[in-house]
């Protein structure tokens, strides 16, 4: 019990992550069981072989980016409120909640914070825009191996002249809003999790 | 709304045909030789006298004119039955605003019963199309097979559970629900319907539950409400068309029993549940069955979109021989077969399979609501007030609280949970109608009060379509029901959409949770590695991500074909040349070039540059987008460009070899200039022009070199 009592979860925790992310004491609790699964170190804190040992996280095309997104820049540690609030990105978004005053600021699961998450699996170095080079990485990724790299590049050409609006050939946060205002992000982005 | 008297006499024009060819219709019409050589006159209202048509031995003249229409009768009148239909259609469309306000179904209800009111006044009896075989072999499978085939798959499997859910459960529910209650009501003596036993009423109850999505979904549509709606809406009434007809051969049967006990009860549950999936199962193996010949098809395919027919009336065949749901099995069918087949089949296959259908789908709808009216007018009704308007009432109630409750239910599992206007829309899109009234008019004889179900179905029906079809429209609008945006295609949205779905994906395996995505990437995994190495013939697994790209490249293509179709001539404006000629060297005059111009031989095939095409397709819209309308360098370089796309690309006709001169021409005089103003032009167009260039050199020696 000894070293394993600072990685218990306390009420006090539970309640400061529900305000911040919106999630019910059940789902955290749940939640938090996962986490601790993950742990192997038992440490508290997920580091990134933890999250690469899940077999279909593996296998999924843009596994290593998503544990990346986790962790937040420079750090090679998750602890339990960084893992929730990466996680609160994809909570479905309630009809009550868009009519919400937000007071606290944008909350995590907003239409711009799930582009927002979308928009930094493509752009690795943060600089705020998604370069040609970034996107070749991404579709390669997503597409396969059965592609020339030519055909690729004109696949990647395009998205950019159609999403690009003014003419830097890099599409920026604003212009990857603006291309997908149409999608239903709301429902992509989101994860019923369980109680 | 005035309609000048232009609008209105093709119309009433058309109105009159319908009238005076529904005259014909219903009668018979006699035959006989006539004995002299004057044409005889047919009065087509005229009783029908079986007359021999074989001249007596004795009679030796030979007829001039004769008319034999016993021969030819069955054929000729269901042809025009449905080209009676099929103008009734063309004849809505005249105008445009009535289609927007009034559901096609109650227009064709309408003229359905105009033609029955000509009818029964003349006495005429309609011909009998509404018989059990006529129905359930002829016209239900194209019906349903449409609804199948163009099932969008994709938000269908996301959203399977709650279709079934609200298919099975809640037309159970209704069924039960509304033979309850009228049993109930029959108990009350004022009605008189003290006869009709439960069994009855449950069989009853199950024909009214059927609801039909033709309306509804053209309202959806046109409002854009949003994918889930839509697609549970859609599938809910295709899956509850399946469970109906198990329920009312369930009840059927039933009904025909004296006493009912539990155990019967327990087995024609169980019944019901392999009816389903035996349906589903069966469905599935003709969808791969058929996928697998068309890998086959490579040579004959002509025959491609019969096989596909084939097939799936087949399935429909054998599961009504083995009395498992028919409806499940081909609509499963379509869904499994669409997939492979669309891949295997040429071009041309698909478009016949998609047309053919949709018009054999349409052309069965019609005549079903057509007949609808007829019908109503025609046949003898059993008229009881009581009975019949609470059905009506108990019909909408139940379907309210049906989804009300169902929905509570089924919420917490979904991710959209659906708010109260999408329930709304759910439970006010339940429109009846021509399984309904199929069933309703297919009920066996030995049911006592089958009159006066018929009736009520078509009250029911009658009522949802003309009453609800029309307001439902404007009441969704009012409400503002969630919507989707039907954007066009583009290769962000999939590229972006795709990359979410994995990330949710991950995400989800993370939590350690299961989802729809799990089991859709196991599938996706076991198609690749399995089924699609059998079933497709060149398997080339090709990104969906490609596909839409190719997809979209070929439609800017034909864009540009299209823009400049209007603006082709053998030579460019002399304007824009004039412009060269002020900034450039001296030019040699066009009068000159042509004049020495050397003709043709016709095998002028260009290099097959696909590079160079597909460049200049991709920069084609940012080229347009930069370059400026009224400046010199935009006209120019637009007028080059669009030439020099259209001719290499596109052109290989002999009259343009003019303009293929003057295009290296100008190339090289712009080259010197344009390479200063702008490397992307100087980039690809020495390409292209370069091509043409070659080509015309090789045939012709270095007359023109400059």
């Amino acid at each position: 019990m000894g070293s394993r009592a600072s990685s218990l979860l306390r009420e006090e925790d539970i309640e400061e992550i529900k305000k911040e992310t919106g999630f019910s004491h059940s789902q955290i609790t749940r939640l938090y069981s996962r986490f601790h699964s993950l742990d192997k170190g038992e440490n508290g804190a997920l580091s990134r072989e933890d999250f690469q040992r899940i077999p279909e996280l593996a296998i999924n095309p843009l596994g290593d980016r998503i544990i990346n997104a986790f962790f937040p820049e420079g750090e090679d540690q998750v602890n339990f409120r960084g893992f929730m609030r990466t996680l609160a990105h994809f909570r479905p978004v309630e009809d009550n909640e868009k009519n919400k005053d937000l007071t606290s600021g944008e909350p995590l699961n907003s239409r711009t914070n799930k582009l927002h998450f979308a928009f930094q699996l493509y752009d690795l170095d943060r600089d705020d825009k998604i370069s040609r080079d970034e996107l070749l990485q991404v579709l390669r990724m997503m597409v396969g191996v059965n592609i020339s790299d030519e055909q690729l590049g004109s696949i990647a050409d395009r998205t950019i002249q159609e999403a690009d609006t003014n003419g830097d050939m890099c599409i920026s946060f604003s212009e990857f809003t603006k291309v997908l205002e149409k999608v239903d992000v709301e429902q992509k982005m989101s994860i019923r999790f369980l109680h | 709304m005035v309609l000048n008297f232009n609008e209105r006499s093709p119309f009433t024009y058309l109105m009159c045909v319908i009238c005076i060819a529904s005259l014909g219709y219903g009668a018979n019409v006699m035959a006989f030789e006539p004995t002299s050589t004057s044409p005889s006159k047919l009065p087509p209202w005229s009783q029908v006298e079986d007359t021999d048509p074989d001249p007596d031995p004795g009679e030796t003249t030979q007829a001039v004119f004769t008319l034999n229409y016993p021969r030819i009768q069955i054929p000729f009148e269901i042809t025009l039955w449905v080209l009676l239909a099929s103008f009734a259609k063309i004849g809505f469309h005249v105008y445009h605003k009535i289609t927007v306000w009034v559901p096609e179904s109650c227009l064709l209800i309408s003229i359905g019963l105009i033609v029955g009111g000509i009818m029964h006044s003349l006495h005429e009896k309609p011909p009998a199309v509404l018989t059990s075989n006529a129905f359930f072999l002829y016209m239900l499978p194209p019906i349903v097979l449409d609804s199948g085939y163009f099932m969008p798959t994709r938000p269908f499997f996301e959203n399977f559970g709650t279709v079934l859910w609200f298919a099975v459960v809640g037309t159970l529910w209704n069924s039960i629900g509304i033979g309850i209650s009228l049993f109930a009501i029959c108990q009350i003596e004022v009605f008189g319907v003290q006869d009709i036993t439960l069994q009855e009423n449950f069989l009853f109850a199950s024909i009214i539950s059927a609801v039909e999505p033709v309306a509804v979904l053209t309202v959806f549509e046109d409002i854009s409400v949003h994918e889930q709606l839509y697609i549970v809406v859609f599938g809910e009434c295709l899956f509850n068309d399946a469970v109906t007809v198990v329920l009312y051969n369930l009840f059927n049967h039933v009904a025909a029993l004296e006493v009912v006990e539990a155990g019967d009860v327990f087995l024609d549950i169980g019944h019901f549940f392999v009816v389903g999936l035996g349906g589903t199962i069966f469905g599935a193996l003709f969808g791969f069955v058929t996928a697998f010949t068309t890998r086959f098809t490579g040579k004959v395919r002509e025959i491609e979109p019969l096989i596909i027919f084939l097939y799936s009336y087949l399935a429909y065949l054998i599961a009504e021989l083995l009395a498992i749901s028919s409806i499940m099995a081909i609509v499963i069918c379509a869904l499994t077969m669409k997939y492979y087949v669309e891949e295997n089949v040429s071009q041309r296959s698909c478009t016949t399979i998609r047309h053919v259908i949709k018009m054999v789908g349409s052309v069965s709808e019609t005549l079903i609501f057509f007949f609808l009216g007829v019908v109503t007018i025609t046949t003898e009704h059993e008229w009881n007030w009581g009975y019949i308007l609470f059905a009506l009432l108990f019909a909408l109630l139940w379907r309210g609280l049906g989804i009300l409750v169902l929905t509570q239910i089924i919420n917490p599992f979904r991710t959209i949970p659906f708010n109260f206007k999408d329930q709304f829309g759910l439970a006010y899109g339940g429109l009846r109608g021509a399984v309904s009234f199929a069933l309703a008019f297919t009920l066996p004889d030995s049911i006592g009060r089958k009159d006066l179900f018929i009736t009520g179905t078509i009250v029911v029906i009658i009522f949802t379509v003309f009453i609800q079809g029309i307001t439902i429209r404007p009441l969704l609008k009012l409400m503002n029901v969630r919507k989707t945006n039907r954007n066009q295609e583009t290769i962000n949205d999939e590229i972006h959409k795709r990359l979410m779905e994995h990330t949710v994906a991950g995400i989800e395996d993370l939590c350690g949770q299961w989802s729809h995505y799990y089991w859709k990437d196991k599938f996706m995994k076991f198609n690749n590695r399995i089924l699609r190495k059998i079933l497709i013939r060149d398997n080339h697994p090709e990104s969906s991500i490609v596909a839409l790209y190719k997809k979209l490249e070929l439609q800017n293509a034909m864009e540009v074909l299209d823009q400049m179709s209007g603006d082709i001539s053998a030579a460019p404006s002399l304007i824009s040349l004039q412009y060269v000629s002020s900034i450039s060297r001296p030019v040699l005059l066009f009068s000159e070039v042509f004049e020495t111009t050397v003709s043709y031989t016709n095998k002028h095939t260009l290099p097959d540059d696909i590079t160079a095409r597909e460049i200049l397709m991709r920069r084609h819209t940012s080229l347009r987008r930069s370059l400026r309308a009224g400046s010199f360098h935009g006209t120019v370089c637009n007028t080059i460009y669009m030439r020099a796309l259209i001719y290499t690309g596109y052109r290989k006709t002999k009259k343009n070899a003019k303009s293929y001169i003057i295009i290296y021409i100008i190339y090289t005089l712009l080259n010197m200039e344009m390479r200063v103003f702008d490397p992307f032009l100087a980039l690809f167009l020495p390409e292209c022009c370069k091509n043409v260039a070659e080509v015309f050199l090789s045939a012709h020696g270095p007359k023109f070199e400059l």
